[in-house]
């Protein structure tokens, strides 16, 4: 099933509009991806030496799996808190400018800044994707609704994903790790691409990823930041380039 | 109730070192992204460098990936993003065609090579 027409008279109903946006999250590719990675992070925290509770409060509220997978291994190998807190942080910076340019899509004169408190938490690369995808198709004032159904959809494939994971931990093969770990990488990248619709976009990400082993030599501590903002600007100045000739 | 949370010391670090290090870029996000226009060009910079940050991380973890993934050499790390990015361009841009082929190559290089 398709979202209803843009004068559907099913926009009115709030409730149906956030259940529009929890059933759009479960017809989701990246829902399945994200099932399997969250699987592979309930093990991680089950094998780390973390409780189900921690694992659980840690998927609801960082809601990041880099960040997630990076912040249980640190403290595993003995990293301080301080020393755990510095390299998630690293990993959260994408997590800015994404917020930035959703954000935009979702606001109208009437919203104010507590509204989108919500959907700023559901930003991830998920969120992020699908959100390009689908508000465009929603009418702007339901916007705030329908990308809180959405998140909370996510949110919630991922608990019950957290949770059986933990659970079959000691039961799941390597091979099952190797294939779960490789979910993010790969992901991120079809998704990204597909989301790349402007030169601009199309330029940053194949910077992206050739600038970054470079910068990585310096190991500077901040080089994804560094490569990043390098490629993202570079990409700026053909988009600008083009555009002038 | 206490084997479910565990110790209450692993939440306060988990606090600190996980939740407040990625909350406070998104209200950051919040409160920078509040004046720009949609359709504005600096919009068009904030989105290539999201996409480039990104591309960083996925490069990241192709380069020094966690865990298991490591025992994987890294050509067929790489040769598995390749693969699945053939296939996600083949079939008209599907993300689960690339996610199904790069897996396919992964589990297969691990599966004959150990």
């Amino acid at each position: 099933m398709a979202l209803p027409s843009p004068d559907s008279d099913q926009w009115q109903n709030p409730a149906r509009v956030f259940a529009l946006g929890v059933r759009e999250s479960l017809k989701s590719v990246l829902a399945y991806v994200l099932f399997g990675t969250f699987i592979g992070i309930g093990a991680l925290a089950h094998d780390t030496g973390f409780s189900l509770g921690w694992a659980l409060v840690s998927s609801a509220l960082i809601w990041a799996g880099p960040a997630q997978v990076i912040l249980m291994s640190s403290l595993h190998s003995g990293a301080t808190a301080i020393q755990a807190a510095i390299a998630v942080t690293l990993t959260a910076i994408r997590l800015m400018p994404m917020v930035v340019s959703l954000l935009p899509m979702m606001r109208t004169p009437g919203t104010r800044f507590y509204h989108l408190i919500l959907p700023a938490h559901f930003t991830a690369v998920t969120f992020w994707v699908e959100g390009f995808r689908l508000f465009p198709l929603v009418p702007r004032e339901r916007r705030i609704v329908f990308g809180n159904g959405m998140g909370t959809g996510f949110v919630l494939i991922c608990l019950i994903a957290t949770v059986i994971g933990f659970q079959m931990a000691a039961k799941l093969p390597p091979l099952f790790g190797v294939a779960v770990l490789a979910l993010t990488p790969l992901t991120f990248l079809y998704s990204t691409a597909l989301n790349a619709k402007q030169t601009a976009d199309k330029v940053a990400l194949v910077l992206g990823i050739a600038l970054y082993p470079l910068v990585a030599i310096f190991k500077t501590g901040v080089d994804i930041l560094i490569s990043g903002i390098l490629a993202g600007t570079i990409a700026f100045g053909v988009h600008v380039w083009r555009r002038r000739r | 109730m206490s084997g479910f949370i565990g110790d209450w010391h692993a939440l306060w670090i988990l606090l600190i070192a996980g939740i407040l290090p990625n909350g406070v870029w998104r209200m950051l996000g919040l409160w920078v992204g509040g004046g720009i226009d949609e359709g504005s060009e600096v919009m068009v910079w904030v989105r290539a460098v999201a996409t480039a940050i990104l591309a960083g991380v996925i490069t990241q973890i192709l380069v020094a990936p966690p865990g298991a993934l490591a025992s994987v050499p890294i050509a067929f790390r790489f040769g598995a993003a390749a693969a699945g990015f053939v296939a996600f361009l083949g079939l008209r841009k599907s993300v689960l065609a690339g996610v199904i082929a790069g897996e396919a190559v992964i589990i297969a290089a691990k599966y004959f090579l150990g």
